[in-house]
């Protein structure tokens, strides 16, 4: 006799799908009653769009520049007044004296400084050259590059339209096309970049946290005592994080495309078939952090430093790959963001399709099945 | 009557340190087996062995008829854990973690619903169902994990230090409780470190350093130490002792 008449046998067959409802029910009680949490996961996508977009912008928009002409003629007032219309340019100065551009420069109140040669109208007409010259700021050499490139292409039309068809002999002319983002919009780089920062955090961290808390409750191991599967354990704690990172990415679509006009240029639904794959590797990178300790606070820590550095520097987005040193290069291909961030800008941007996008499907894949792999190794090395 | 739980010679190493040492016992249907001993005797690592969570090094033990090393699975379907720290869920309701602990061993919606009236109607909580579990009082707290722990009526109760921490009287109460449950027919497996505790069990072994030195009724075990108390026999058994706690 093992128990008396009054308690019947436990039921034998655990019904596991009601486990899963009833775990994954009180995953997302533990999310509710932590609004604050939850305000920060939905609202870190919209903060982090708004700062990329607007503040840590590499674009320019009306920087400031000053004429420097001691003749002014037809020719000089038609180009300065083109380069004060355009959008990238804003005349803070007009002088006839060096001395006083310098100054302005020193002051920082000129990024660019375009200087006409005396008789430039007339050497233009007559002699077919007027010497032109660009002056910038180049403490900042990004800016001053794109400095130079902007007044060159105003220049360059001015030239072409004031010559028209009545073109010098044997000259090459070249013709630079911006593919895929003409107006060379910082946004079309910078979203993607964002969504896999974004998703990789919340679902590796969260997920990670949410594991490790059960360890410092010492739920844990009441739970592992259950009739319920580890398995689905880590299933149901990966729910409501996939759940949120999907809400996410359609945040960060619906205001990428509204308020920063970016195109969707491929298929949706493949955009988010990946990120649901990229999720994937997310989470399965917490389930191994999860493993590595029992604390909370180890846990956020790892998932910072040990991800999110990583995505920055090295995923492509805020540095290109390319110009890195070679080891660089090679470690940059262990970063899941880096793969996820080349897929969605051919999806997005491009507007390529599956074919594009299949072997970065496949790295991610592989490397979650990799994650999984080492977290139920480790697993259950600390039941053995 | 055929012994519920089992064990001979279960050894547990943690690299070279041999937490349980060939600790051999048995524990019969509808007993409160006592499981005495100073923090750090090995008396937690010994239930996780039994509980199918943690793997033995060595030995042999069965529990509620299955083997812990091929059938911790089946044993898990069969008993009720409540670990030291009570482990309910605080930012959840009393019925929430009620729903969740019931729902996690597979009671049936129909009679999740039954026993969790009837459960809030035993200790008085039909008014507080609706509370989050970190407004309740330590009693209160432990008497709901208790009654958790036992809510898919296993063979066999599991309790690692349940009073730990509680004042005298909650202690005492939350006994009457545990032999309540025995009454029924429920085998309960306690370890604890307070010593009076010993009393209310059937039998008691006593822990010292990763092995069993003592294995009685408590009366004989006082008889045959010629001491007062249990605390007295506990003391003369771990002078020998060289873990600390």
């Amino acid at each position: 006799m093992r128990c008396s008449a009054s308690w019947p046998e436990a039921p034998s067959e655990v019904n596991n799908m009601k486990q899963f409802r009833t775990f994954v029910y009180k995953e997302f009680l533990h999310i509710i009653r932590d609004p604050k949490s939850l305000l920060i996961i939905m609202a870190l996508p919209i903060v982090q769009i708004i700062i990329f977009g607007f503040a840590l912008t590499n674009e320019i928009k009306n920087a400031d520049i000053g004429i420097l002409v001691t003749e002014p003629d037809e020719a000089t007032r038609q180009l300065t007044e083109r380069l004060d219309a355009s959008r990238y340019f804003n005349l803070a100065l007009v002088t006839d004296d060096m001395a006083e551009a310098e100054q302005a420069f020193r002051r920082d109140k000129i990024k660019l400084l375009v200087v006409f040669e005396p008789d430039f109208a007339h050497k233009l007409e007559h002699e077919h050259v007027a010497g032109l010259q660009l002056l910038a700021d180049a403490t900042d050499p990004n800016t001053a590059t794109t400095l130079r490139n902007y007044a060159g292409a105003i220049i360059q039309d001015y030239q072409q339209e004031v010559w028209g068809e009545q073109v010098l002999p044997n000259r090459m002319e070249v013709e630079t096309h911006m593919l895929y983002n003409p107006q060379l919009i910082g946004a079309y780089n910078f979203v993607p970049g964002v969504m896999g920062m974004i998703m990789l955090l919340i679902s590796a961290m969260m997920t990670s946290i949410a594991i490790v808390r059960e360890k410092e409750l010492n739920t844990m191991e009441v739970i592992l005592a259950s009739p319920l599967k580890p398995f689905l354990l880590i299933t149901s704690k990966a729910v409501p994080y996939v759940v949120l990172s999907l809400v996410n990415v359609s945040t960060i679509l619906l205001i990428s495309t509204t308020l920063l006009d970016l195109p969707i240029r491929g298929s949706l639904l493949l955009i988010y078939a990946e990120s649901f794959l990229f999720i994937s590797t997310a989470i399965s990178l917490g389930l191994m952090i999860s493993n590595i300790t029992d604390k909370q606070q180890t846990a956020l820590f790892i998932s910072l430093m040990g991800l999110l550095l990583p995505t920055l520097i090295l995923s492509g987005f805020m540095f290109p790959i390319e110009n890195m040193p070679k080891p660089m290069q090679v470690l940059s291909n262990i970063v899941p963001t880096k793969w996820f961030f080349i897929i969605i800008k051919n999806l997005m941007i491009k507007g390529l399709g599956w074919e594009s996008v299949w072997k970065q499907s496949l790295i991610l894949l592989g490397m979650t099945f990799f994650f999984l792999a080492v977290s139920v190794r480790t697993f259950k090395r600390r039941l053995a | 009557m055929k012994p519920v739980i089992t064990v001979r010679d279960l050894t547990r190493q943690f690299g070279t340190f041999t937490a349980v040492d060939h600790i051999s016992f048995e524990v019969h249907p509808g007993e409160i087996f006592g499981f005495l001993g100073a923090n750090g005797a090995g008396k937690t690592t010994a239930m996780k062995m039994l509980i199918g969570i943690l793997r033995p090094s060595s030995g042999e033990a069965s529990v509620a008829g299955f083997d812990v090393y091929r059938e911790a699975e089946h044993i898990k379907q069969h008993i009720g854990y409540m670990s030291q720290r009570f482990s309910l869920y605080e930012d959840l309701t009393v019925m929430e973690n009620i729903r969740f602990y019931a729902g996690i061993y597979g009671l049936p919606i129909t009679s999740i619903r039954k026993e969790a009236k009837a459960l809030l109607d035993r200790l008085e909580l039909t008014h507080e169902a609706n509370t989050l579990v970190k407004a309740l009082p330590l009693g209160w707290k432990q008497k709901l994990a208790f009654s958790l722990a036992i809510i898919h009526k296993p063979a066999i109760v599991f309790l690692d230090e349940p009073t730990g921490g509680v004042d005298p009287i909650t202690r005492r109460r939350f006994w009457e409780m545990i032999t309540e449950t025995a009454r029924t027919g429920m085998t309960v497996f306690v370890t604890t470190h307070y010593m009076d505790e010993a009393e209310y069990c059937d039998r008691v072994s006593i822990m010292v350093d990763g092995r069993i030195e003592a294995l009685d009724h408590p009366k004989k075990l006082r008889e045959q130490f010629g001491a007062q108390s249990m605390d007295e026999v506990f003391r003369i058994l771990a002078r020998g002792a060289v873990r600390s706690e």
